[in-house]
């Protein structure tokens, strides 16, 4: 149950994009066609899910106080492993997704190297960080759901600019100003979910 | 990266060619950060710190990294100074640091770095680079204090953390100021943000998209 609540609160109500803004750049530079964005949607949370345990070992055996050596306080250190092990990973996988799913690299390729330096994938190590989770599974589902919610803002968001490009819309707003305003009014839909009491 | 050439080196990336609203970059930060004043300019000065630096330290070394792990590299540059400013922010703004929570963290990832040092910091020499760190951490500073004061003078009512809009309302002889909750709200931010970007636009036809 508490992984249950976990999950839909990492979906909805901390939501990646509407309520961290994590992501945004490649979310507003990919979000022109749908099927483009459902698969860079897919590839974060693919990446988010083998990371974020990581991660979590790392920070719990490694990088906490008296976690390696006692008395010896590591944690400043978070960000230079965290991001190392993120570029590391996602090297791997690109090379592995190369090897072995060639039409999946195909639709991907580009994506697969950017992944990197996307936010989300940082900033989801880093709150799993702060959130002090108990055991390994909790960062498991906590990954899930922020991928999940990060696919599902990403595919709705470029569904709704494949419709505005047939809108009439003042020219100085076109493009980025009226995606920004679509994504407010997104993040307003998504305050409803706030008041969900979870437990 | 538009209209790389056209304006200068340092003045350019202040307004016409700002790296939030032009190039699209760094967009995370600058609505995370901005429901106070002073955080978004504790943010801005850090962004501005790490920019300079980690430009003229690629652009010195531009010639000896492999072009294959230039990445990495980068990275691991880029996350050196994000400690540095950590700690120092730790040290001396605590409260500050707490607010900003993750998100000095994310300096590292933020894309106005890899932005900049893969489009400038490779191809230029140190100098350049620094006038280009400096120019491009101070736009994104410039729209961070735009949204923050925005933000925070509608949503509590005050700037800087003093009370000034209760006040003003107040001596005009009204009965206080209700704050405007939904200028604290992520919402807010997005569409502020699109106004920005809306303003600009109009300005400067030749950005608009056709």
């Amino acid at each position: 149950m508490e992984y249950l609540n976990l999950f839909i609160k990492s979906i909805f109500i901390d939501n990646m994009i509407f309520a961290l803004f994590l992501g945004m750049c490649s979310y507003l530079a990919v979000s022109k066609t749908v099927s483009t964005s459902v698969g860079l949607g897919c590839a974060v949370t693919f990446v988010l899910l083998i990371t974020l345990p990581i991660n979590y070992l790392l920070d719990k055996y490694v990088l906490q106080p008296d976690a390696l050596v006692e008395g010896v306080d590591l944690s400043y250190l978070s960000f230079i492993i965290f991001i190392a092990n993120i570029a590391a990973i996602v090297q791997i996988v690109e090379m592995v997704v190369e090897k072995f799913f060639p039409a999946l690299y195909g639709s991907l390729g580009i994506f697969l190297p950017l992944i990197a330096v996307n936010c989300a994938i940082l900033g989801g190590s880093l709150f799993m960080q702060q959130k002090e989770f108990e055991n390994v599974g909790y960062a498991i589902t906590y990954a899930l759901g922020d991928g999940i919610g990060w696919l599902f803002a990403i595919a709705c968001i470029a569904a709704i600019r494949e419709k505005l490009s047939y809108s009439n819309i003042p020219a100085p707003l076109k493009g980025l100003g009226i995606t920004f305003i679509v994504t407010g009014l997104m993040a307003i839909a998504f305050m409803s979910f706030s008041g969900i009491q979870l437990g | 990266m538009a209209n790389e050439k056209k304006p200068g080196v340092f003045t350019g990336p202040l307004w016409t060619n700002n790296p939030v609203v032009v190039q699209v970059l760094g967009i995370c930060s600058a609505l995370a950060v901005t429901t106070q004043m002073k955080p978004a300019l504790v943010m801005g000065i850090s962004l501005t710190c790490v920019l300079a630096f980690a430009n003229v330290i690629i652009s010195v070394l531009r010639n000896t990294i492999p072009n294959r792990i230039r990445i990495i590299v980068q990275l691991v540059v880029v996350a050196a100074l994000v400690i540095l400013v950590n700690q120092i922010l730790k040290a001396y703004v605590y409260d500050v640091s707490k607010a900003l929570s993750v998100y000095v963290g994310l300096i590292i990832t933020n894309c106005i770095l890899m932005g900049r040092l893969e489009a400038f910091a490779l191809g230029n020499k140190p100098f350049p680079a620094l006038l280009d760190g400096l120019g491009n951490g101070i736009g994104y500073a410039l729209i961070l204090f735009i949204t923050a004061t925005l933000r925070e003078l509608f949503g509590s009512g005050t700037l800087f953390g003093y009370d000034v809009l209760a006040r003003f309302v107040n001596e005009a002889g009204y009965d206080g100021y209700q704050n405007c909750g939904f200028f604290t709200m992520p919402a807010a931010a997005l569409i502020i943000l699109g106004c920005i970007i809306w303003y600009q636009r109009a300005k400067n036809p030749d950005l608009q998209d056709k």
